[in-house]
Formats: C-alpha cells, structure tokens, sequence
C-alpha cells in the first residue's frame, strides 16, 4: 500500500509499505530517518517515542497505515520543531502544539557529518551539558517526551519529570543525569521569560 | 617502544584546556541528539537482503531432520543456510573454548539455540519463511543444576572435551574449578568465638542493552566482506569470524558501527558470522537485526549463582576465617565462564582480611542459556554473599555493620587469598564512612504537613498506600573488583597517534580499535592527547580493524590500557616532535637541548614556562605518525591446586549505601536513595565517572528488586523473554544516587587512574538487600527480592 504523511514538516510518501509495518518501520527503513530508536519493538522501553498530531507515542505500535494524513515529529526534527514553537509567540513554551501549528512548519535539512554547527533544541543541549548521553540509544526517545512535558509543564517537580519519562527506559545512565537534563532545560527556559 | 607496565609519569598543571581532569562533553553527543548518529541497527546499503535467525523450541534435543525446502521456495527468500553449509572444517567458535556451533549440528544445547539462517528481501518474508522451516527434535533430559550435572549417570553436555580446562575438571558437566587455599581453616575455626553460615541465590540477569544486536555484512570484490557491526572488541571478533568464512583475517574487514550499550553482553559473538555467510552465499548486502524477544536469546547472561558460606569472627570482631563454595551456572556454552570462575574465587573474600581460607568456584555445563561476562563478572554474585555475612556477623556480635566491617577492612599492604600483595591504596574503611557519613534523606514524608507525594511511596500510582505499613530500612555494603583481564592474559592495547598542520593549526588524530559503547572512551582519549600535545583540535578516527587490537570494553579496564596506550602514543609523538622542533630551531636557543619541554597550548615551552615557539611552526611541512602496542603489568595464572599467584592488575573499591522503604502488606519495595563512594584513582572526566558510577549503580539495584530471567526448571526454557516481563529499572524505579568520588592516585596506572565501570555494579545489590532485611527483619537470601518473599506467599 502506498502512505501519505507528514513528518517534520515535509510531506512524504512510502510506496509498496506492508500493511503489517510499523510507522517505526516506514520511517527508518523506508525514509531514512533511522533517529527513532528500535530497542523493544513491543512498546515498553519509549525509545521509538514520536509526535503523532502532537501526542508522544511509541511509533513501533502505530501501525504506519494509521499515520496516513497525519503529522509525525521525530527526534531529527526535534530543533526545528522546538524554534518553530519558541517564534510562536507562546513565551512560556507552555501552550502546547495545535494540530494547525504542527502542519504548518518544516524542519530544516541536516547533513552534517560530525553535527558541528547544528542549531539544537534546549533539551537536545541539555541532553549533552547535563551528560545525560551515554550510549545514546534512549536518547531520541527520551528527547522527544522531555521536550512535550516541557512544553505542557515549564516548572516540572521531580516527580512530574519521573512520572512523564516512566515509559522510556536507560540502561547506562541510572537516570541521575536525564533528571539533572530535564531541570536544566526548563530552568534555562525560564530565565529566558 | 612499549612500556611494560612501567610505572607511567603524571603530567602535572596542563595548560591545555579540554585535557585530563576536566568535564569535557562527549565527541558524538550532538550526533546523539539529533538522532544522526549511525548505530548498527540503522546500516543502510542499496539492494541489502535481511537475515532471520531460526532458533531451537527446545533446550536439549537431538535434531532427526531439517526441512528448508518450503522457506526456500518463498517468493523473496535468497538463500536458506544450516550446518551442512558452513563453507570450511572450522564450525565452531568461543572466546576461549570453541564449544559454540555457528548452526547447530545435530544436537541442540539450549532454547535459542541458532540451527538456520534466512535471507529475504523484507524482514517479515524472511521471519515467515524461518517458521517454514520444519525441524524435527527427538528431546533429550535437561541438565539444570549442580544436581543434575554432576550425577553420576548425567547426560555430557558435550562429549570428548579436549579444551585445556577438561584435565583438571572433577566432571565433564564442569567448565573450569578454581580452588584458593590459603592458611588453615581447621585450626583458624579453633579461634572463632561465633560461626555464621548462609546459602545464596543470586537470579539470572540480562544486560538489557538498549541497542539490539544487530549489523550490516557487504560482500567485498576481492571475495572478502565488510562487516558493520556492534561489538565490545572487534579483533576478538575477528579471530572467530575469518575462520568460520574461510578467509584470512585480511579479507574480513571490521568497522564498529554505533553500538548501544554492552555491560559484556557484547564479548561473546552474536549475529556477526550469521551475516557474513548469508553476505557472502548471495553476495549481497546483508541487515540482521534482532528484536527484543530474539536479543533475551541472541546474548549471554549474568551467570546466576548458588553461593554457600561459613565465616568465623572472635568476639571482639575479628574475621578468623572463610570458607565458601560457589556455583555459578554457565549454561550450554562455556563463553567466558573459565574467568568469571577465576574472579568469583580471587574476589570471594571481598576487600576483608582473612589470612586462612578454603575457597572453591565451579562453573556448570547445562542446558540453561549460556552465561558470560556481565558488568562485575563474578564478583557481583560473591559480592551479594558475602556482605549478607558480614552483616549476619555483626548482628550475632552485637556490632554496628560499619564498625564491624571497617575493623576487617583491607588496606593497602594487605595479602589477598591469592598471595598477592593489594600494592595501592585500597581505601574500604574511609569509603564505608564517607558513605555512612552523608546525609539521610527526610524521613516520614506522609506525616509531614504537605503530606507524601503518592508517587514517591511503594506503589506509587498505583496508590496502594499513603504510609500505611510503610516501614524505612537503611543498608550498607562494599565490595571489590579487579580491573583488566586477569591470570597471565596479555592484556595489551593498541594506538595509533597522528600530529601534522592544517590550516594553521596543530591537529590530533587519534585511531584505536577501542570500543565506544556509550562509557566516553572517546571523549577520554581526546582529552589524553590534549594534555600530552598541547593541542585543542582531536579527531578520533573510526574504531576498526586497520589498526592494532586494543583489546575490549570490559573488566573496566578501556581509560587504564587504551588510555594508557594512547597516552604512550602521545608521548613517543611528543619526542618526535622534540626532535623536528631541535633540528629546525635548536641553534635558536639553548633551552631547545638543555630545558625539559613540554606541549601546552599549541606551543613548545619549557618546564619552567618558557615559549620556544609555536607548535604549527614546528610541523609544518611535517606529519608525525606512530602506531604502538602498550601493556601493563604482567599478571600470573591461578594455581589449579591453591589459587595462589599474582593473578590481578589492579582493584577497584566502592561502597554504597541504600535507604529503601518497604510496604510489608504488599511487599512492594521503594528505594529512596542509593547513595555512593568509590575511589577512582584519578578522574579523567569527572561527569562521565559519576554518570558510569550512577548507571552502575542502577543496574545493581535493578537485580536487587526485579531483574531476573526465569527458566523453567523442567524444560529449561525461558519465561520471559521481553521487557513485559523481564523489568529493568525505570526512571519512577531509581532514586536519587549522590555520589562521593575519592582521588587516591595508583602509581601504576596512567595518571593514577584506577578502572571505575564495574564496582558500583557490586555492592548496589547486597546494599539494597541489606536494607530490605533491616526494614523487614527477613534474613532474604535470594536476590532479586520478590514481593512474595516479603509477604511469606512465595
């Protein structure tokens, strides 16, 4: 079957897509976006988390048909998405995603072999100045549910970040530095109001 | 010139900035946030075929027939491989006994077992054509215990051994036997005024990467392949993979792609050869990557333990002296049980001093899976032990477990069972109190006027208590770990250092073949060349296999022997460029052939600070190249009769301490903090040692409360093969872990350092256990702690 989505801004299409793939599937294998992670395929470590229409979920138990029509942000996305949000006009980064605002903006294209240069989200920076990436592997995920608890909740407590980040799992960090991320990105979001 | 295991010199006060010392951020992590940095499983290559690996329904069966004519009938399938297709006599590899078939040769030995190998053009089609292949299993008795392996009519596991542990081994069911015998412990037990002795059981654990295994196999046009793939040590790959295929090492080449984390489970082969032959029998491009439930089959495990203990004190608290007998369970395959054997013994004392010992570990051959190196490899199992004694001896004495600890406590001097003198600081007792000393997370949060936030109870939101038969329980334990490869192994690494001028600027290129697996080696190496070169700009090239072995991600041991390599490197690079800097401009100044002269901040200066000039001047029209082999200090086998010899290279020490509270109606457990101290010799990047410290640290706690394979005792095969069912820890799961890092320098490391990854991963587990007892008043000798053994249903 042929699908039609959105993700990060760009329409995309996949063409002779079983109908037994995943949305996680189609976009690593099919659109070379490899970003979204494959550690569990089966829903229990976060580490495939995408925005489907602005809600996280895990893009191995979406079904890629069910993406058709629909807009997806992934982790590549991620900068793009989070700029786009902070020239919304929303200051407090609080007022979460709209459908409308999530079809309206485009994510830049990336290139670069060593990353240099690259403008990053808050939380991707947070992510490497809290040495909260190790392996790497939960990364994506983890970035992407930090990111929209950020956005509906700017002063998260300990507990809010706990409770949110409790369907992705980290092997290598014990998660002291996720949590020492996560603060840190919403404290440096609120100097800046 | 390779140094063998000198004592190596500290540079003292780089003026390099991003050197030793500091917290510089990891190389890759902007590739890592942005989701560009390419892990094995996301290889991509134009027309590549997936592989699917049919694994065995049973664990120990003759197999009568294989059937692979329906799968290779499907539409997409290229090529259908099993035993009677392996190109060459060699079919078997292992990291130290080759006893593990590439595909199963009429017998299989455990469930999982690989028996044939698939190639489609769709991951499903080749998934759908494996089920098609029918396979006929005439089943056999499973071997499942020490019981079962060592009866006298026990089926053999394998027959005819001839590998070099099978002469001296009491059953053919048996791997490898390390006994330590040291004073007397009959005449010893004369002078213990009490007498503890337990039995324990410590659980299956996984490493539960994150990461799957996985890989990309090109077929290559001189016959030979390129292989893209997640490993701890791509030469020891290589070494079992060339063989296999038939061809030289040359004509396999290996590039480490992004690998998302090991914990050992790495060490051991996985979809490596599988790939390349179905690379090689279609010549095509070749993806296998494995899903969660095949990864649960795809890898070795923790070897889970039955440990038995006798410690005699005086009454003034003095350790008399210890006998143990421990049984880990290797599974089918011997994988690296013969040294987690030699490490479970040389470590069962702990860091205590016990002059007279009687000390036996034995690993198993059975039909569980098989079992191998897991962070802490050995000494993680002894560890739980033998603090659960340490405490069950202070209570019988009336002392405080700290107090009666720090009295036992080795220190630098202190003979191990081995014989071998612990030649640097070994700092226990101050570790124990740095840990006891800090401060105690609020107690009785639900009594307090804002009242306890449900989520930080046991239960959490569940909401199955708001402090009701919630009790706090405090623990504390310790343990030691030995660091690099142990009994004699030429333990070396190897790194290639390149200096040269572009645009302007003095530039570093640092090439090993050491594993990234997430622990920062990368970062770490930057910095070493840093501080020795005196340059900001390093790029680290590509791990592979164009450049020497630099041994594996494990036993802690990558910033001690490929930092200390690289380290070696730099410095026989910094003579070289001594030497161009004196011919070009010596005549300049006498401080060229008289000073001592150091790199630092791109420039040439002497030790007393003196700029000589400028390190692009001195290189340009220069390229300074130097590939070099370094070692540390030799180590000696064990003894097969007394275990005596100077087996280890270094040790390593941490403590922690846990505050956990318990609902005794359910049984549920909350562990509220898990503090730490460990002495890391020298911190070379601080964030990363206190990020690996914590994650170590989580892993243990992980195998204290909820991590366990299950295998069925009947039919050896496993329950749980999936994160639904096999639980590792969670964000809501790990509490707060304060960390307190001591510097106590060993000369014989570079710069002090002392290897960190794995002793947090020790003393977590019997930490948290110690606490779930002093809450509970349970004597708990089995881990993980399920909620029925809390509740008296199990």
């Amino acid at each position: 079957m042929r699908v039609n989505f959105t993700v990060n801004g760009r329409p995309q299409e996949a063409d002779d897509v079983w109908e037994g793939e995943s949305l996680l599937y189609v976009l690593r294998e099919r659109l070379g976006l490899p970003g979204s992670k494959n550690a569990c395929e089966q829903g229990e470590c976060g580490s495939c988390t995408v925005r489907l229409d602005g809600v996280p979920v895990c893009s191995c138990l979406v079904a890629a048909g069910q993406a058709e029509g629909r807009d997806v942000v992934t982790v590549e996305g991620l900068a793009d998405f989070a700029k786009q949000r902070a020239e919304g006009g929303c200051a407090s980064g609080a007022c979460g995603t709209t459908l409308q605002d999530a079809q309206q903006w485009k994510a830049k294209g990336t290139d670069s072999q060593t990353g240099e240069g690259t403008e990053l989200s808050p939380i991707q920076q947070a992510f490497i100045d809290a040495g909260a990436v190790q392996c790497g592997f939960c990364t994506p995920g983890l970035l992407v549910a930090s990111d929209e608890l950020l956005e509906r909740n700017p002063n998260p407590s300990d507990a809010d970040i706990r409770e949110a980040l409790s369907g992705n799992l980290c092997r290598c960090t014990g998660y002291e530095k996720i949590m020492d991320a996560v603060r840190l990105a919403a404290a440096r979001q609120s100097e800046e109001v | 010139m390779p140094t063998n295991g000198a004592p190596t010199k500290i540079t003292q006060g780089s003026q390099t900035k991003g050197g030793i010392g500091e917290s510089t951020l990891r190389p890759d992590g902007t590739l890592k946030v942005t989701g560009e940095f390419a892990y094995s499983s996301d290889m991509w290559h134009e027309d590549m075929l997936w592989g699917q690996i049919l694994r065995s329904t049973v664990a120990h069966a003759e197999i009568v027939s294989i059937d692979i004519s329906e799968a290779l009938a499907m539409a997409g399938v290229y090529a259908v491989l099993t035993y009677d297709d392996l190109p060459t006599e060699v079919k078997n590899y292992g990291l130290e006994i080759q006893d593990t078939p590439v595909l199963a040769h009429g017998k299989v030995r455990h469930h999982g077992e690989p028996v044939a190998l698939v190639a489609a053009d769709h991951p499903e089609t080749a998934r759908r054509a494996a089920a098609k292949i029918k396979v006929d299993y005439r089943e056999l008795p499973v071997i499942t215990d020490e019981a079962s392996a060592t009866a006298p009519d026990a089926i053999l596991v394998h027959e005819n051994r001839d590998d070099h542990h099978a002469g001296h081994v009491p059953h053919p069911n048996i791997v490898h036997r390390q006994p330590i015998i040291r004073g007397n412990v009959e005449e010893a037990r004369k002078r213990a005024d009490v007498i503890v002795e337990g039995e324990y059981t410590f659980g299956m654990q996984d490493q539960a990467f994150l990461g799957p295994e996985s890989g990309l196999a090109v077929p290559e046009e001189d016959g030979g392949v390129h292989l893209y793939v997640a490993t701890q040590w791509l030469h020891s790959d290589l070494k079992q993979i060339a063989p296999v295929l038939g061809l030289p090492e040359e004509k396999v080449r290996m590039t480490l792609s992004g690998v998302g984390g090991a914990f050992g489970g790495r060490e051991d082969l996985s979809m490596q050869i599988h790939a390349c032959l179905l690379a090689l029998r279609t010549g095509k491009p070749v993806k296998i990557v494995y899903n969660r439930f095949e990864s649960f089959f795809g890898h070795v495990h923790r070897h889970p333990a039955k440990l038995y203990y006798e410690h005699g004190a005086t009454k003034d608290g003095k350790l008399t002296h210890m006998k143990c007998k421990i049984v880990l369970d290797g599974g089918a395959y011997a994988s690296a049980s013969p040294a987690v054997v030699g490490n479970a013994s040389s470590l069962s004392v702990g860091p205590y001093v016990v002059d007279d010992v009687d000390i036996e570990a034995i690993a198993l051959y059975s039909n569980n899976p098989p079992c191998g190196a897991m962070r802490g490899f050995g000494a993680v199992q002894a560890c739980f032990a033998y603090e659960a004694q340490m405490d069950k001896l202070a209570k019988k004495l009336g002392m405080d477990p700290v107090e009666f600890r720090q009295l036992n406590a080795m220190e630098q001097g202190t003979i191990m069972p081995t014989g071998q003198p612990v030649d640097s600081p070994a700092p226990v007792a101050e570790l124990l109190r740095r840990v006891k000393a800090m401060p105690m997370p609020p107690e009785r949060q639900w009594e307090s006027s804002e009242g306890a936030d449900v989520r930080q109870l046991p239960g959490g939101l569940s909401n199955t208590t708001h402090g009701e038969n919630v009790v706090r329980g405090v623990g504390i334990a310790v343990g030691i770990k030995n660091v690099g490869f142990s009994e004699g192994f030429d333990d070396y690494s190897t790194a290639k250092v390149r200096m040269e001028v572009i645009g302007g600027e003095p530039v570093v290129t640092v090439h090993t073949a050491m594993a990234e697996v997430g622990q920062g080696g990368v970062t770490v190496h930057a910095q070493i060349a840093r501080t020795e070169l005196g340059v900001t700009q390093v790029t680290i090239h590509p791990a592979d296999t164009q450049v020497g072995s630099a041994g594996s991600t494990s036993a802690s041991r990558q910033t001690y022997v490929t930092g200390g390599a690289v380290k070696n490197t730099c410095e026989l690079v910094r003579e070289k460029v001594l030497e161009i800097g004196r011919r070009k401009f010596g005549s300049y100044h006498p401080a060229w052939a008289t000073a001592e002269l150091l790199l630092e901040g791109g420039k040439v200066v002497t030790d007393g600070g003196e700029v000589l000039g400028d390190l692009a001047d001195v290189l340009e029209g220069e390229v300074v190249e130097i590939e070099e082999e370094w070692r540390h200090r030799p180590t000696e086998a064990f003894d097969l009769r007394t275990g005596q010899g100077n087996g280890h290279v270094q040790y390593s020490f941490a403590a922690h301490r846990a505050v956990v509270e318990v609902d005794t109606e359910l049984g549920l457990v909350k562990v509220i903090e898990l503090a730490c101290a460990q002495d890391v010799g020298k911190a070379l990047n601080p964030l990363s040692v206190v990020g690996q410290i914590q994650g170590g640290t989580t892993q243990g706690l992980g195998v204290a409360v909820m991590e366990e394979i299950i295998v069925d005792p009947k039919t050896a095969k496993v329950r749980n093969p999936s994160f639904t069912d096999y639980l590792i820890p969670t964000i809501l799961d790990t509490p707060t872990i304060p960390v307190d890092v001591l510097e106590l320098a060993d000369d014989h490391a570079p710069y002090g350092l002392r290897g960190i990854g794995e002793a947090p991963t020790l003393s977590s587990t019997p930490a948290v256990l110690a606490a779930i007892r002093n809450a509970t008043g349970l004597e708990l000798n089995r881990t993980p702690v399920r909620p029925e053994h809390l509740t008296g249903t199990a």
